[in-house]
């Protein structure tokens, strides 16, 4: 191999690499200055952030710092004050419908319509999409077959967190919307969940989550947003955010041990989930 | 990704129609307010209807009441004599059989003294024939008392006439009213049940994350009400024809007519319930409010009781509730074969209540 060649070569490669690289980067969801005020309070303040196209993006902070609110608009759930939004290419205030059919959204503690089981609970779904979806199909997909006749309310918690995100893959979204889907979970019914995120993550959905656990998020969200009182403070990978920490000369009071209380739960309790 | 068909807001509807439907089926409150308390009550009045035996008699306006025969009717405790009837009320009633006979006594100067004219009405006949027996025993009695051992000139002499009315049972009464409570309840509970439950649990805000349109989720909602409300009169109304001889009196015409007036009903106690949903705060907080609308129009609007019963002061309001109206229409299509457009001034008050109560019920209403 000659210089040229290998120029050639390193040339085309990184050619290649910068336009996976774009592609990666492509923002499904852009935000612009969104501002949310509720009468006197203003629950957003100015926020701005992209979410790209193929990533699980988290937005993390305290109760009331404004993610719900957030979330909701950018949903086209609620109104906003100011600010722009741009979903997969719509602006939320001239095509609010289309961008509905290209989200799934699970609300923070979201009923189902009472009475039915599961199965219908799809079916009705299907119908307020305007699409033919087999339910089993969709069960499936969240290993809930077996539960087809079962009530919404007769599942255990996990069970409903993945029946509601079955229901936000019914019309197959371009992206989809937890909010705090982990919340009140037992640790094995939390790491399944985590692997039903992944697989949607890896099927080519992007994913917008919010959560409480930062060990969720360091092992879900391939970058996350911290908000606090109505602003974003930073965005980047949890891993650059762990670096930037530790080079400010941060330490850890307790001595870092090789494993954590909840690894010992897992060893004891074992990693198979349960339908309790 | 892209759905190549347009969006279908009749399926969305459909949809939420056969959801809201099949939850209906499986909600025991919604078919014991229906179907179990209305067939229970008319179970209950049913039996009540047939106790102790009274004949009613009205007296004529100008019949002579100081007679010797008047004063012995007065006396048996069978005969109920009504003195306090226009002609034309008494007229009516007898031809429904509300009253068992009337009767004239004329006085004369020469014998016979007496002419006592009875009208019995087929609608009754059985109580005309206890009329009839106590009469001629007591002429039999008078005329032995008069002249023991000569033949007649008798002291009175009996005339007899039947006028041909229809029987109005207790169950024609009974069944529209009670007909018009399962609308009233179903329409009013059950609808401000719904919609503040799915307000609650986030069922609607789930939807509104689909591209449903609002008006397909009041009106799917309101379509499976109707049809669960349509069903419950029809079995009401089925049970009572062959369980207990409910008049339907143009037989199935008569059925449709009061399907219309029933679809009418519930329409517009679901304005009421639409209301209550958006008014009340949480689930406790519904009965209290719906029972301030149904129990009133329950007691006041002739479900029970003709209105007729209650104090003056009272009847102008029992006269005017929306419940009443219905009531009314019902019984004059289902028993008397009007059509509806024989009660078009019921009709017309119902309109009136139907867009005020939407009216109010458009400001109250809340979605989130």
């Amino acid at each position: 191999m000659n210089a040229s060649q290998f120029r050639g070569g390193l040339l085309g490669y990184i050619t290649i690499l910068s336009h996976f690289y774009s592609m990666a980067k492509q923002p499904i969801i852009t935000v612009n200055n969104l501002v949310k005020n509720y009468g006197d309070f203003n629950a957003v303040k100015d926020i701005s952030f992209e979410v790209y196209e193929g990533e699980i993006f988290g937005l993390l902070g305290p109760n009331g710092a404004g993610k719900t609110t957030t979330l909701e608009i950018i949903e086209t759930l609620r109104d906003k004050t100011s600010g722009e939004i741009i979903v997969d290419g719509f602006n939320v205030d001239k095509d609010p419908d289309a961008i509905k059919k290209r989200i799934g959204v699970q609300l923070q503690a979201a009923g189902y319509y009472p009475n039915l089981n599961l199965t219908e609970l799809i079916q009705l779904f299907s119908g307020l999409y305007g699409i033919e979806k087999s339910p089993m199909e969709m069960l499936e997909k969240v290993a809930l077959t077996d539960k087809a006749k079962a009530k919404y309310k007769e599942l255990s918690g996990g069970q409903k967190q993945r029946f509601s995100i079955a229901t936000t893959l019914i019309n197959d979204p371009r992206i989809i919307f937890l909010d705090e889907p982990t919340t009140g979970l037992d640790p094995q019914a939390r790491r399944n969940l985590w692997d039903l995120i992944k697989e949607i993550r890896d099927s080519g959905t992007t994913v917008v989550i919010t959560t409480h656990y930062m060990d969720e998020a360091e092992i879900l969200c391939d970058r996350v947003a911290f908000v606090d009182g109505g602003r974003i403070i930073d965005i980047n990978t949890p891993d650059n955010f762990i670096d930037q920490l530790v080079a400010s000369g941060f330490e850890r009071k307790k001595e870092v041990k090789l494993a954590n209380l909840e690894d010992v739960f897992i060893n004891l309790t074992g990693k198979e989930w349960r339908e309790g | 990704m892209n759905q190549p068909k347009p969006y279908s807001n009749f399926k969305a509807t459909l949809a939420i129609a056969k959801a809201s439907f099949r939850s209906i089926l499986r909600s025991p409150s919604a078919v014991v307010f229906t179907l179990l308390f209305p067939l229970i009550f008319i179970l209950v009045f049913g039996f009540i209807g047939g106790n102790a035996i009274s004949v009613d008699v009205g007296v004529a306006k100008n019949s002579d009441t100081d007679n010797p025969i008047f004063a012995s009717l007065k006396k048996t405790s069978v005969v109920n004599l009504i003195q306090d009837q226009s002609t034309a009320d008494m007229n009516t009633n007898l031809l429904k059989g509300h009253i068992d006979a009337i009767l004239d006594i004329e006085k004369h100067q020469t014998a016979p003294y007496y002419t006592v004219n009875v009208q019995y009405t087929k609608a009754s006949l059985e109580k005309g024939n206890i009329l009839q027996s106590l009469l001629r025993t007591m002429f039999y009695k008078m005329d032995i008392a008069a002249k023991p051992s000569d033949a007649p000139p008798p002291v009175a002499e009996l005339k007899e006439t039947t006028v041909s009315g229809r029987e109005y049972k207790t169950i024609d009464f009974i069944l529209p009213g009670q007909l018009g409570f399962s609308l009233l309840s179903t329409g009013v509970f059950g609808t401000a049940f719904v919609f503040l439950s799915l307000r609650q649990t986030l069922v609607i805000k789930r939807f509104f994350a689909t591209p449903v349109k609002k008006y397909s989720i009041v009106v799917g909602e309101a379509m499976a009400r109707i049809t669960f409300a349509l069903i419950g009169a029809t079995f009401i109304i089925l049970i009572g024809h062959f369980a207990f001889g409910f008049t339907l009196i143009n037989g199935f015409v008569t059925y449709l007519n009061m399907l219309v007036l029933s679809f009418i009903g519930v329409v517009i106690f679901m304005g009421f319930g639409f209301t209550v949903s958006g008014i009340a705060k949480n689930e406790s907080s519904v009965p209290p409010i719906a029972n301030l609308i149904t129990l009133p129009q329950f007691l006041l609007s002739g479900t029970f009781f003709s209105i007729s019963v209650f104090p003056t002061w009272l009847q102008p309001i029992c006269k005017i509730l929306p419940l009443t109206f219905l009531n009314d229409a019902m019984r004059r299509v289902a028993f008397e074969g009007a059509n509806l457009t024989d009660v078009t001034h019921q009709l017309f008050y119902l309109l009136l209540w139907g867009i005020g109560i939407y009216a109010i019920a458009v400001k109250m209403f809340k979605w989130e």
